[in-house]
């Protein structure tokens, strides 16, 4: 049981009134909140120890770098990488994903070669793969999903064939909120050769990620998704193939040495960081990993397991709401349409109300595209949302739908 | 009146409401009253797209006067439409060109704006003024 008013209370944003109505926070997907536990930890930093990392002889430069070094140790134990060599620090997924499209695709991908992504991912998990399709004459296929938003299995086993070297997948939907097969795509991968990159921007904050067990190629996050800052992410590669990776970014803090004639590289993991990284943000990581750790990752996946069940079942009972798949394995997101009523309307009144919600394509284009709609009004939840929250959505919803009738 | 008066008119009708929801259901009103958008003008080129909603406009230039019309997917969008035609609708393209649209600010709906909104209005503003630049441009040539 988690000890929710606690909780909360660690999450001062959620403590305030906006259009005067008490702030309902369904927008989790987009990013979450941060507890005080990191928000005083990044202002400590600052007070305290701030100095540029990997650099100065003196003592603050020492400690300011330990707690970068030390945030890395914290992620490769958070999920299980063998070694914080296979840590990498980035801006987000975003960045993660592009860096492994440029450099794997570098050393790894040439004309032919078939890349696969599945039909519901988020464009941060396409345009990248397309660019380097473009660049090295490669084939992105498409693997479809059914009308519950899962993968076809069988879809997928048709598309896979010794030309694939890729699988590009999210590990949870961002948009449907559907977890994907990814044990089952990356053992099938592995049969014929193919890597695979998982996208867990919507999963890491939910449950358990083991990468070794899993035995992913590359996967990849964001802080700010997991309770920490903005503008920090991480890359999770096995150690062999980052080190077979071409750098990404030249610059400092990647080099061992530089002239003009020869530069040598530096070894993992800064071979792959550039410039100076966001290093408050990246120990803003290991505080919030360390908040998770102090609730606990399964008592947070059984609650919220439990919140997104409820809400489901309560959102159905809701006459002319439709909710987008009903896929077997789900967390944390729930995405619908109101009957007759447009998802931007709905959520400008939710708005109003007081009901932060997502509306539109979700980043997500070609995925509407699937279900023939334009968009979907998305709530997404977290360990800090409540049951009587879920009540006032729905409260919010025939409030909304007694105005557009 | 001028597109200054009727815009003072607007704000006027909206200082009424101290609700928020009582200013969006008179916008949702106002999107129900816009006069019906005929079907075959919703063209791929006189959609404006966002990520949230969609806008069409069409514009035509009657007498020295810009009439315009439009419709959009979404009831507030529309209401919001239908308030930036009753202000810039049967305008002379300096009219149009001149205007500067202050009131969505001072009816607190300038949050429908915000470029990231994405929801067709910004580019509809845009476009009305290109059309008003374009009609002139028009005119002048048949002097």
């Amino acid at each position: 049981m988690l000890d929710i008013n606690k909780i909360r209370n660690d999450f001062p944003i959620l403590n305030q009134k906006v259009y005067g109505k008490q702030l309902i926070y369904l927008d989790n997907g987009a990013t979450t909140q941060k507890p005080n536990q990191v928000i005083d930890y990044v202002s400590e930093f600052y007070s305290t120890i701030n100095s540029n990392i990997h650099r100065g002889v003196h003592s603050l430069s020492g400690k300011s770098t330990e707690e970068y070094e030390n945030a890395r140790l914290t992620i490769k134990d958070y999920i299980n990488a063998n070694s914080e060599k296979e840590i990498i620090f980035t801006k987000g997924t975003t960045e993660a994903i592009n860096l492994v499209a440029s450099s794997f695709g570098e050393e790894y991908i040439n004309e032919g070669d078939e890349i696969l992504v599945s039909q519901t991912e988020h464009h941060s998990n396409i345009v990248p793969w397309q660019m380097l399709c473009k660049r090295k004459k490669a084939i992105l296929k498409v693997v479809p999903v059914n009308n519950n938003t899962e993968i076809v299995i069988e879809e997928f086993k048709k598309l896979l064939s010794n030309k694939t070297k890729l699988i590009a997948i999210s590990q949870v939907s961002n948009a449907f909120g559907t977890i994907m097969p990814i044990n089952n795509i990356i053992q099938k991968a592995h049969k014929v050769g193919a890597y695979v990159l998982v996208d867990g921007a919507q999963g890491v904050q939910h449950f358990k990620t083991d990468v070794q067990y899993l035995d992913c190629d590359f996967y990849t996050f964001s802080g700010h998704k997991i309770y920490a800052e903005t503008g920090i992410g991480v890359l999770y590669g096995k150690e062999e193939l980052l080190n077979k990776m071409p750098p990404y970014q030249g610059g400092g803090d990647m080099i061992k040495t530089v002239s003009f004639e020869k530069t040598e590289y530096a070894d993992l993991p800064l071979k792959f960081e550039a410039g100076t990284s966001n290093y408050v943000g990246a120990a803003s990581i290991a505080k919030a990993i360390d908040y998770i750790n102090s609730i606990g990752l399964d008592n947070i996946y059984e609650y919220e397991n439990d919140l997104v069940n409820y809400a489901r079942k309560e959102l159905t009972k809701i006459k002319g709401l439709k909710i987008i798949g009903s896929p077997t394995n789900n967390t944390s997101s729930i995405s619908f349409l109101l009957n007759g009523i447009h998802h931007y309307d709905a959520g400008m009144i939710l708005d109003k109300l007081g009901i932060a919600v997502r509306t539109g394509t979700h980043c997500a284009e070609p995925a509407m595209k699937r279900f023939d709609i334009t968009g979907t009004i998305r709530a997404s939840f977290s360990f800090y949302n409540t049951k009587q929250e879920v009540d006032e959505l729905c409260k919010g919803i025939l409030r909304v739908k007694k105005m557009f009738d | 009146m001028t597109t200054t008066e009727i815009q003072n008119s607007i704000i006027e009708e909206f200082n009424m409401f101290d609700e928020w929801l009582d200013k969006y259901e008179y916008i949702i009103e106002l999107g129900g009253e816009l006069s019906d958008y005929d079907d075959k003008d919703k063209t791929k080129s006189n959609l404006i797209s966002g990520c949230q909603s969609r806008v069409w406009l069409n514009a035509e230039f009657v007498d020295n006067k810009v009439m315009f019309n439009a419709d959009s997917d979404a009831i507030i969008t529309k209401g919001i439409i239908a308030l930036l035609i009753r202000i810039m609708n049967n305008r002379t393209p300096e009219e149009i060109l001149e205007t500067d649209l202050f009131f969505l600010e001072k009816i607190g709906l300038k949050e429908n704006l915000s470029p990231t909104r994405a929801n067709g209005l910004v580019s509809m503003i845009k476009q009305m003024k290109t059309y008003g630049l374009a009609y002139k441009a028009l005119r002048d040539s048949k002097k």
